[in-house]
């Protein structure tokens, strides 16, 4: 089994991933089978596997490009656009309001991301519809469990990120300048279509840090809603609140990696900060947005008790008992090939400390087969949605509640 | 994934490179040349990652009539705007001689490189045609190791992006028996990860594909956000992923990415060009902020040279009635991190630097 990674470097399931998986959906590979046994699952997965096949095909064209060639520079024109959020300094410098980071960049410089770049005083983002990777995941994948599940997903990324944690699995993309990577222009009505075509109800902007392209993501969700497609983002939330409202305020559904509970952890291993994490969490609470929290759990570094015990605590006090909170298994990669996969104990003893706090809804992720995908009615305790990675077993929430007890369970059930 | 591990390229790498019994022999005499010569202020060109000596040398040519006469029409006490390509090479010769004593000025150069080799000259383009490294010097440095027995082709000027060279006046070219210059763009990065501390990155392919040894050609330069910009930052443009390393006064990435070992086992030499300077509003080109200091600042030591560099700078800075770089809040210290025990780049403390003075005649 090849661990599947995201944005946040999160080993999540049996499967390639990401970025990665991207890329072996676009050298044709078939993924990892795990097939349920029953006939509507089987059926639901042959489609989801010949979409899969079928948006191979029309992605050739990244996998065709040459790694490193000479840069098309007459053609990145198209890629350019002014960014949304920045002010203009003296001596043509500007000071990006996107993230927390506030980059003050000079002319003909670039901000942290690596994405965006000060032209003569005006800042450009650098990656409108420069897709790096797109594949049709499972919207389990991301993951999102209480939103459409079983539904699929047209996930894509550009290059670059506002922060540089030093586990990323997609640090290839992430921690990369757009001219380094093979990238396909794919404007946001081509996106759309693509969606449409692979049967995905879904847009999701995810695999590297979709804050750095929330000009690309604001125009991609726009032309899918128009078309009747929803729009999700998988985020590690570092973003001012004036950006957040605008980009984020167009998403149907939302995912944070909250990577610690601890300023330290941020500074060090992400290079970022958690108190402007934890805005976002609350803005989004009040903004009404459907969100979930990924917890990536890497041992001696964020697995302490106390860690687990703040969240926790911070979760219930600030966002309530009803937001799903995923503990995720960490696989070594990047600058952290030294510390050991997660022990299963570890996400275990995290999930207790959680639910012992009254968190209705704890998940543990990356460790295909364990009780703790699934979903259980915080009242009656039945099982309600059954998972294996990214297979749903059973789904058995009718009508946003719980068909035994009748009590609501949150999330986006049904399209 | 990604390809093998970095350290074992770069064991691989200088495996090969101490096979031949003749490296061993040369390498053992060095060796014991480098254990005798500690303390002497002569230094040795360094061909491996080794600890820095115990005393560093600087070497400081200035040419007042570099750009000629001053020019009394202007006022100008620095003459007119362009290099005279006959005094720079002349001032080239002083600033290296002044390191490394040799009968004959291609002499120097044969202690640095050998017949063979493969020459890189990393140069410093960002600030466009206003504050780049000067093509004029980087031509005169091609001169010295075309005598030292380099062959034309195996000499390559580059930087992190051919348009960035054109606009600072360099001519693109590769192919042919030719000095090479082109970007990285034009090649690409390793697709390994080379780390060290904080920093992990891909290395640039003409570094790892194309130099057995690297020469340093960066400008002195007043930096917004690392105080100075000299031969230590200046590597920034061999990695792919420079903007992650800005922030905190670039500190300890600048010294983290000079501890590279793929760059440690190739630098030999730093020749820092402030014909034009900047004491302020760096790293980019501002007129008003640009000094025309005629000066090369050579040295094998890239800490003792930095240091050296921003005292000079400190020192400009007062003249104009600046504050101090400390003062401002942006003192370099990422200088004291390459120094240190982790790092062992070089010399920072003035007690363990000599500095060379000289003026062309």
């Amino acid at each position: 089994m090849i661990p599947e990674r995201s944005s946040c470097g999160i080993s999540e399931t049996q499967d390639c991933a990401g970025k990665n998986e991207a890329s072996c959906a676009l050298r044709g590979e078939q993924l990892p089978a795990r097939w349920p046994l029953d006939r509507r699952s089987f059926l639901l997965k042959a489609a989801s596997l010949g979409m899969a096949g079928g948006a191979c095909q029309i992605l050739q064209p990244l996998r065709a490009m040459p790694g490193w060639a000479e840069p098309a520079r007459e053609n990145d024109a198209r890629f350019i656009v002014e960014a949304r959020f920045y002010r203009k300094l003296a001596n043509k410098k500007i000071k990006c309001k996107l993230c927390p980071r506030e980059c003050v960049v000079g002319d003909r410089e670039r901000g942290y991301c690596g994405v965006r770049e000060n032209r003569g005083g005006v800042y450009y983002s650098l990656v409108h519809s420069r897709v790096c990777a797109a594949h049709v995941d499972p919207v389990e994948k991301k993951p999102l469990f209480h939103y459409l599940p079983g539904s699929l997903a047209f996930s894509l990324a550009t290059a670059g990120c506002n922060v540089n944690c030093k586990f990323c699995q997609n640090w290839d993309i992430s921690q990369a300048r757009p001219e380094q990577i093979p990238a396909e222009y794919i404007p946001p009505k081509r996106v759309a279509e693509l969606a449409a075509q692979w049967k995905c109800p879904t847009i999701a902007y995810t695999y590297s840090e979709p804050v750095v392209f929330s000009e690309f993501l604001m125009d991609a969700a726009d032309a899918g809603h128009e078309a009747g497609i929803r729009s999700v983002v998988i985020s590690n939330g570092y973003i001012q609140e004036e950006a957040l409202r605008a980009a984020y305020g167009k998403m149907d559904a939302v995912k944070i990696d909250l990577k610690a509970f601890s300023e330290s952890y941020y500074q060090k291993v992400v290079v970022g900060e958690l108190k402007p994490v934890l805005d976002t969490l609350v803005t989004l609470r009040k903004m009404g947005k459907w969100t979930e929290i990924v917890y990536l759990v890497v041992p001696t570094l964020n697995d302490s008790d106390a860690e687990f015990n703040g969240l926790a605590r911070w979760v219930k006090g600030n966002l309530g008992i009803d937001v799903p909170l995923h503990f995720i298994q960490f696989h070594p990669d990047y600058l952290l090939k030294n510390l050991p996969i997660t022990p299963v104990s570890t996400l275990e003893r995290a999930r207790r400390i959680a639910m012992a706090e009254g968190l209705h809804f704890v998940y543990i992720g990356n460790v295909p087969g364990h009780p703790a995908e699934n979903t259980y009615c915080p009242q009656c305790k039945h099982l309600l949605v059954e998972r294996a990675g990214f297979e749903i077993r059973q789904m058995l929430i009718r009508k946003d509640a719980c068909p035994f007890c009748k009590r609501k369970i949150p999330g986006v059930w049904h399209a | 994934m990604e390809g093998f591990p970095a350290r074992e390229k770069v064991e691989a790498m200088c495996k090969e490179r101490t096979t031949s019994r003749r490296e061993f022999l040369r390498n053992c005499v060095a060796g014991a040349v480098a254990i005798n010569t500690a303390g002497q202020s002569t230094p040795s060109f360094p061909g491996r990652a080794v600890a820095p000596p115990a005393r560093s040398r600087v070497s400081i040519a200035r040419d007042p009539l570099l750009r000629g006469a001053p020019r009394r029409e202007t006022g100008s006490s620095q003459g007119g705007n362009r290099v005279d390509p006959t005094r720079i090479l002349v001032l080239l010769d002083q600033a290296v001689h002044g390191i490394i004593n040799a009968g004959d000025p291609s002499g120097a150069w044969t202690k640095a490189v050998r017949p063979g080799q493969r020459v890189g000259l990393k140069v410093n383009t960002l600030g466009g045609r206003g504050l780049s490294t000067n093509v004029l010097l980087v031509e005169a440095i091609c001169e010295r190791l075309r005598e030292a027995g380099i062959k034309a082709s195996d000499i390559v000027i580059w930087d992190r992006d051919s348009e960035e060279l054109e606009r600072a006046g360099f001519r693109i070219r590769s192919g042919g028996n030719q000095v090479q210059c082109y970007g990285t763009d034009r090649v690409g990065y390793s697709d390994y990860l080379a780390s060290f501390g904080s920093v992990g990155s891909r290395l640039s392919k003409i570094l790892i594909e194309r130099c057995d040894v690297l020469i340093n050609v960066p400008v002195l330069k007043d930096h917004d956000g690392a105080g100075v910009t000299i031969a230590l930052k200046n590597m920034y443009g061999v990695i792919h992923n420079p903007n992650k390393y800005h922030p905190d006064g670039c500190n300890p990435y600048i010294a983290d990415v000079n501890a590279l070992p793929e760059l440690r086992c190739r630098l030999r030499l730093h020749i820092c060009d402030a014909t034009t300077a900047c004491f302020e509003g760096g790293p980019g080109f501002k007129p008003q902020f640009a000094w025309r200091a005629n000066t090369l600042i050579v040295s094998t030591d890239p800490v003792a040279l930095d240091y050296s560099g921003w005292q000079m700078i400190e020192r400009k800075r007062a003249a104009e009635g600046l504050k101090t770089l400390t003062a401002e809040g942006r003192a370099p210290n990422y200088i004291a991190t390459a120094a240190d025990a982790r790092h062992r780049l070089g010399n920072n403390d003035p007690r363990r630097i000599t500095v060379v003075e000289t003026q062309v005649a």
